[in-house]
């Protein structure tokens, strides 16, 4: 059956897609073969994460930027990957990405996937980097993969995507300050978005500030850099490498999206000129075989250590005969002793 | 591995601009641990066929107070079976004539819930249906 599913969807059948999209984000039997054969058509689509806090206007950005992206270059499809959160108590969740994505209907080159977060943390699911192949397999060239609503930690999307937009919006105050220094470090493009609304010309100044100081060194070499290539539109490039710009945006009315477009595009010219795209998906496998060794390993101990060992463990540690690396210390030599003989 | 989550698309097709209901019910089914899908208001039948198919639902939710449910719904029904989602449970919510009810289930409409009804029942009557569905 998974072959006749692959088989379709490389022929463009959406619904086979589709299937198959939901086999790998529930981690089946099948998915594992699944991905293992549809990997080695993977490599050619650019991957474009956008995160940001809740209600930054990350899906209305979404919704113009692949609304460009399909006008500026009509021969590639474009998938969109949007992940929202699930409730820690039920499981439940509501996606409501799509609301803010009704100028993409009627348009069959784009794919909009909503995806529950699932319990992982890192502003992304488990399984959006799958995802992501599946999509990369059947011929997406551009995938957009929006996080949910992110605060400082949730820089997941990093390691898959090869280009980072940050959306943030005026107003924030000086208590943004703290989270600019976190996002600064993960952004390729900082937009800010909701532009019409008072302080936004303050918000961009700030976050220019910032991305001057962090670069203050590379200037040295090209000081007329600072003053006037930052508010262009598209990123600097310097023998350093690739500047942030800066944009403002007001989504709702897709001012600003041409030229998110274009710093967009020559981000991925810069990544294919410089060398940064062969050195960004090596960091992306890399920290993705890191992920699934994780997974698998937890997996084994799970399999193999009985839940009332952990218990009396537990008693034990709340009794405090046992401290808790001693703990786990037992846990992990039973894992050890009792794995190898499954596997035997 | 867990249990598959149950995904349901819960749309409102046509012109009336009350989603109230809708959202309820997305809620509801939230809370009851299931994914919900929400596409806002004012979708065409083919809208509403596109996202169930790219979004690979188990079921999809309709509300209509708007009173064009006998227009709308047959082809949002025609529609996503004509993509090929023969499975899909697809149900209906709103203010809905008793004297048009018949016609609706007949079309392959799963129930057909009024103002009143305990979410708790949509809840376990979805549930179940999928369920019944995935060992079909």
């Amino acid at each position: 059956m998974s072959s006749e599913l692959i088989h379709s969807l490389r022929k463009g059948n959406r619904l086979a897609l589709s299937r198959v999209l939901s086999q790998v984000e529930d981690g089946t039997k099948a998915s594992q073969a699944i991905l293992e054969k549809l990997f080695r058509a993977t490599g050619s689509a650019h991957k474009i994460g956008i995160t940001g806090p809740p209600g930054s206007g990350k899906s209305t950005l979404v919704n113009g930027l692949a609304r460009e992206l399909r006008r500026r270059e009509p021969q590639l499809k474009v998938a969109i990957i949007a992940v929202d959160p699930s409730s820690p108590f039920t499981g439940g969740a509501i996606l409501g990405d799509r609301v803010r994505m009704l100028d993409l209907q009627g348009d069959n080159q784009i794919f909009i996937r909503s995806m529950a977060s699932r319990g992982a943390l890192g502003g992304l699911a488990e399984q959006t980097e799958g995802l992501s192949q599946v999509f990369d397999a059947a011929g997406y060239g551009f995938i957009l993969i929006e996080t949910v609503g992110a605060g400082q930690s949730e820089v997941d999307v990093v390691n898959l995507a090869h280009t980072t937009i940050v959306v943030d919006t005026p107003g924030m105050g000086d208590d943004i300050q703290s989270i600019k220094a976190g996002i600064l470090e993960i952004a390729d493009i900082l937009v800010v978005n909701k532009a019409d609304r008072p302080g936004a010309d303050q918000s961009a100044a700030h976050l220019r500030n910032m991305v001057e100081m962090g670069y203050a060194a590379d200037y040295s070499a090209g000081k007329h850099l600072l003053s006037g290539s930052l508010s262009a539109s598209t990123g600097v490039v310097t023998p350093a490498g690739w500047i942030p710009p800066v944009l403002k945006t007001i989504a709702s009315e897709f001012q600003g999206i041409s030229e998110l477009s274009d710093a967009v595009l020559a981000h991925a010219a810069y990544l294919r000129q410089s060398g940064q795209w062969h050195a960004k998906d090596e960091a992306a496998i890399r920290a993705n075989i890191r992920r699934l060794v994780t997974a698998e390993l937890i997996g084994e101990f799970r399999q193999t250590v009985p839940a009332e060992l952990m218990e009396a463990l537990v008693i034990k540690v709340q009794q405090r005969e046992l401290a808790p690396n001693e703990a786990v210390r037992e846990l992990l030599a039973y894992n050890r002793i009792n794995s190898l003989k499954s596997s035997e | 591995m867990t249990e598959r989550k149950i995904r349901v698309l819960i749309a409102k097709p046509g012109l009336d601009g009350h989603d109230r209901g809708a959202k309820v019910v997305a809620r509801a089914l939230r809370d009851d641990g299931m994914e919900v899908i929400y596409t806002g208001l004012r979708q065409t039948p083919e809208m509403i066929a596109e996202a169930a198919l790219q979004e690979d639902v188990d079921a999809v939710g309709l509300s209509i107070l708007s009173g064009a449910h006998n227009a709308l719904v047959p082809k949002i029904v025609d529609n996503i079976r004509a993509n090929g989602q023969t499975d899909v449970v697809i149900f209906l919510g709103g203010i809905i004539p008793e004297d048009d009810i018949p016609a609706l289930l007949e079309k392959g409409v799963f129930k057909i819930y009024g103002p009143g009804t305990d979410t708790r029942q949509v809840c376990s009557d979805i549930r179940s249906a999928v369920k019944t569905k995935a060992q079909a």
